[in-house]
């Protein structure tokens, strides 16, 4: 296992080009009087897998959010590369809970949005490494949720993003259509190697996918797990079991 | 499956054709003297000689262009401000709650006020359509705009939309489904004023040829008036549902079911 893992860190090294790395220093967000984030410190390597979990309301969609540009920091520093987020827009996408198609858009015009010059193609073959090219030409309102995520998922990546932050964008699906998803996910970032931020409240979803999980309990930081283990990684490995336990227990701590 | 279908298609005309049968055979026995409601083969006869004589098509030509000419004027203003005061902040501060005051103005109220300001022609009638059909055209444009799944824009600006691209991927096609809507009320309230103004006072038209058959006693003519106008309003209601087909292809409502 660990031979893999390093071979798997190799890899992920030398494709590093391909991800950004995001840095987040002393950054506050507060809404109205109530503080969401405060002092917050992270740094997001280039082309990793990292989830964030935590309770409802911790301020994670928050922290997804303001490294996406779509709200601003009351304090703190958030750069991408080196830069502020703004710079890097076009190489920061996002996938939301919903997938916001637009419904009067065909499926292949919804994964073109934005995109300039001679699209088509990239579209169609990011359509494809969904398994969607099939539906092309339909509206979004005939597809299925799970499909609808797919055709969110080839959009965000068709301009080949250094970073994806992905907003619980399965939440909403069924336990089968979301294992499928998770796989889908990690093989398109295993080719691709953008940096990968996941927020999810589904811990296991968090230990299947992530090369780190961070807690976020309190407005700050409270946890940074690495898992090492190899990809794809099997469902019922008593180490990621046992990974899982650690950090739900974290979790339910930070109640009482 | 042919003859479901077929037997679909006709079922909407069932109760409008016995309506038919009845009236003719009430008139026909004499139950109703032919002064107070003509037989239907009497109002066809008379419009058979109108449709002869070419007097019927001037009227209906007079009438269908002060509804357009009145639809375009208005439907253009309400949708321009629909679309500014949907869009700039600003733009709805200052205008819209004058807006809202003028539209509680029952608009038939101004005929008086219209015919000392434009007198009898042209001018007053399409003045008076114009202003009917502003008021539904430019709140459902407004509101249309405002209502934009704002997780849509949201998902548009993180693609780098902005402005007129924004508008043009986004906010203008979430909104026309209501801006049909409006136009459908608009079309309604067109010919609504139109035929209250045509009566009122007017020198050709529909409504004046109804009007000039009353002094003649010519009820045939009065109630093929009253046909005409339906059959205008109807082909106004078909004209609109064929652009809903049309441009809300994507929208579930209008999908047909394979």
């Amino acid at each position: 296992m660990s031979s893999q893992t390093a071979a798997l860190r190799a890899h992920n090294y030398i494709d590093a080009a391909a991800g950004a790395e995001i840095q987040l220093s002393n950054v506050s967000k507060n809404f109205g009087s109530h503080a969401v984030l405060k002092d917050l410190n992270l740094v997001v390597r280039p082309g990793e897998f990292l989830a964030i979990v935590g309770r409802s309301g911790c301020g994670k969609s928050t922290l997804l959010r303001l490294i996406a540009g779509l709200d601003q920091a009351d304090s703190g520093d958030i750069k991408v590369n080196g830069q502020p987020a703004q710079k890097n827009a076009q190489q920061i996408r996002v996938m939301f809970q919903d997938a916001r198609l637009l419904p009067w858009k065909r499926v292949l015009q919804n994964v073109g949005i934005g995109a300039r010059g001679d699209w088509q193609a990239k579209a169609l073959s990011a359509l494809a490494d969904v398994g969607l090219n099939a539906r092309a030409n339909e509206w979004p309102s005939v597809l299925s949720g799970g499909q609808k995520q797919r055709v969110a998922l080839a959009r965000a990546l068709m301009s080949h993003p250094q970073v994806l932050l992905l907003d619980e964008p399965l939440g909403a699906l069924d336990a089968l259509t979301r294992l499928e998803m998770q796989k889908l996910i990690e093989r398109v970032w295993l080719r691709q190697r953008f940096t990968a931020i996941l927020i999810t409240h589904d811990v296991t979803e968090a230990v299947t996918l992530a090369d780190r999980i961070v807690v976020l309990e309190d407005r700050v930081v409270s946890l940074i797990r690495s898992v090492e283990h190899a990809r794809p990684r099997a469902l019922g490995n008593p180490e990621l079991g046992k990974i899982e336990a650690q950090i739900l227990e974290r979790l339910l701590d930070a109640k009482g | 499956m042919f003859k479901t279908s077929y037997r679909r298609d006709l079922l909407p005309w069932l109760v409008p054709g016995c309506i038919l049968v009845a009236w003719q055979a009430t008139a026909q026995l004499g139950f109703i003297p032919a002064r107070i409601l003509p037989a239907p083969t009497q109002v066809l006869s008379a419009a058979l000689k109108l449709v002869r004589s070419g007097e019927i098509f001037r009227h209906i030509g007079v009438s269908s262009l002060r509804a357009l000419a009145g639809l375009l004027v208005g439907g253009s203003i309400g949708f321009v401000f629909g679309l500014l005061n949907g869009l700039s902040r600003t733009s709805d501060r200052l205008l819209n709650s004058t807006f809202q005051m003028v539209r509680n103005v029952p608009h038939l109220a101004l005929i008086p006020l219209c015919i000392l300001w434009f007198g009898i022609d042209e001018g007053s009638k399409v003045f008076l359509v114009a202003f009917g059909v502003f008021f539904p055209i430019y709140l459902n444009t407004y509101h249309g705009i405002q209502n934009v799944d704002p997780g849509l824009i949201e998902m548009g600006r993180v693609y780098g939309l902005s402005g007129y691209q924004l508008f043009r991927d986004i906010l203008f096609p979430a909104a026309v489904p209501s801006i049909l809507v409006g136009v459908r009320y608009a079309l309604g309230i067109m010919w609504l004023t139109l035929i209250v103004a045509e009566t009122v006072s007017a020198s050709s038209g529909i409504g004046y040829m109804t009007m000039t058959a009353r002094e003649f006693l010519q009820t045939d003519i009065i109630v093929l008036g009253i046909l005409i106008y339906a059959l205008l309003g109807k082909l106004a209601d078909v004209s609109t549902l064929f652009l809903e087909q049309r441009w809300l292809a994507w929208h579930p409502a209008f999908q047909k079911t394979a």
